[in-house]
């Protein structure tokens, strides 16, 4: 276990950037925002966080080289948490902006809600109902409330990746979990104390398998 | 569920909150930070802060107060104001803000709207609009509510979210500051025009207003200021009162 370990967030340009990176202090962790392949290599831990478009982001990715470190990290076991575009990107494919390929590092689609009855994107304040136990959610009661902003939801291939789910015209998996692979559709930097402590038991998690 | 939104909104000049807010536990009822952290406490879903003026010997207050804000609470805020450019809302998003709202800009420079939601995603670009009842329908007013443009509010509304807006602030300038109850012909008008959430602002003065605003009026979100400025109603109070009326609400969190 460090005291000190080493934790990225990715920097792509995404919008939620600084964000990220304020409630990471706000929990007692200095993070490093970088898009150096270099530091994902010897990350303990990584974030990848995102709003925006997913051909966007992708392209972003592809730029500045970092799809390929990107799986590298993930496929090495270390602690890894997607926020947002950072949860879709990791899916095989979106449908948004006519298709667009992602990292394919989870099974399954990302769709758009599409409702008439409805007002897309699902945005506010919504509840997640955690649907087994895991570290990331550690002391978050389950109906918590958190903050959404998203037009196109995950449909992951395996029902099992799902950890936490959330109602809006339809249920969807608002929180998908695999081995060191955690990714959530809503934003815990806006989502007040509880949004707070995803970031505290990252940071622990990290901490820990550092 | 997704809950109704409940927005505080302050209105800030050099970086200090005017319009008299008056909070006894506040050491400096003027801090813009200080204020969004108790709201923040009392459960606000989000914060807006208005006519952040940014002529060029005040700017750095400006920065200094949005960065210190995104520093210390961790709901979303929008600052309107004062923001003409892309560089404009670049520079906000960057502080921290998680979104821009503009409106007499958007009047005179419809393509902001567009470049704005295409540079950092219509999920940021709040396009506020101020209208008052003409005949029929509602007229947009610009630069504070003094100047009428001829322009059909509903008409406007479909516009900017057809060029990318991700959300309205829709102000009824006829019913803003009696605190006698939002426009809610309008608010209604307007959220069935769009497909983008309303936040309805102008007239809050009860609970009552505010569920009105949130069933007949169909709006998303209501924003108010004197009344929880000046104490009126918490805005546990306001939350309260309007998940006993059946309407979804983040519960606030309960006190240590």
């Amino acid at each position: 276990m460090a005291a000190n370990p080493f934790l990225v967030v990715v920097d792509y340009d995404a919008g939620n950037l600084r964000s990220v990176e304020r409630a990471l202090a706000h929990v007692g962790v200095d993070a490093t925002i970088t898009a150096d392949w270099a530091d994902l290599a010897r990350a303990d831990g990584v974030i990848l966080p995102g709003v925006g478009a997913a051909s966007d982001t992708m392209a972003k990715l592809g730029e500045r080289d970092l799809t390929e470190p990107l799986r590298e990290y993930v496929a090495s076991g270390r602690p890894f948490l997607g926020v947002c575009m950072g949860l879709q990107a990791l899916l095989d494919h979106s449908d948004e902006g006519g298709g667009q390929e992602c990292l394919g590092l989870l099974p399954g689609n990302v769709r758009h809600f599409g409702f008439d009855h409805l007002k897309v994107p699902h945005m506010g304040w919504n509840q997640v109902t955690w649907l087994r136990d895991h570290r990331i959610t550690s002391g978050i009661a389950s109906g918590s409330y958190f903050y959404f902003v998203h037009s196109f939801y995950p449909d992951p291939a395996d029902p099992d990746l799902a950890l936490g789910e959330t109602t809006y015209g339809l249920t969807f998996p608002s929180v998908l979990a695999r081995e060191n692979m955690v990714a959530t559709q809503f934003h815990p930097e806006k989502s007040g104390e509880a949004g707070l402590a995803i970031y505290a038991n990252f940071a622990e998690w990290v901490r820990e398998a550092a | 569920m997704l809950t109704k939104r409940i927005i505080p909104c302050f209105d800030v000049d050099r970086g200090r909150v005017v319009k008299g807010v008056s909070f006894i536990e506040l050491r400096d009822a003027g801090d813009p930070v200080e204020l969004a952290k108790l709201y923040d406490a009392e459960g606000a879903d989000e914060l807006v802060f208005l006519d952040i003026t940014a002529s060029s010997d005040n700017r750095a207050t400006v920065y200094d107060m949005v960065s210190a804000t995104a520093d210390q609470v961790f709901i979303p805020f929008t600052v309107g104001g004062g923001i003409r450019t892309t560089v404009d809302m670049k520079t906000m998003l960057e502080l921290g803000a998680d979104k821009v709202s503009i409106n007499t800009a958007a009047v005179n420079n419809p393509d902001l709207v567009n470049e704005g939601a295409y540079r950092f995603g219509s999920q940021c670009i709040v396009v506020a609009i101020d209208a008052k009842g003409v005949g029929e329908g509602w007229e947009v007013y610009t630069h504070g509510g003094r100047t009428p443009t001829g322009i059909d509010a509903i008409a406007w509304a479909r516009e900017v979210v057809e060029r990318g807006a991700g959300e309205l602030l829709v102000t009824s300038m006829d019913t803003d500051g009696h605190q006698s109850g939002y426009d809610i012909p309008m608010l209604r008008a307007m959220s069935e025009a769009v497909n983008v959430p309303v936040i309805a602002s102008g007239g809050a003065g009860s609970p009552d207003h505010m569920a009105e605003a949130l069933t007949e009026g169909k709006a998303d979100a209501v924003l108010a200021a004197s009344i929880f400025h000046f104490g009126t109603y918490s805005i546990r109070e306001v939350k309260e009162a309007l998940s006993g009326q059946g309407i979804a609400m983040r519960p606030v969190a309960a006190r240590d």
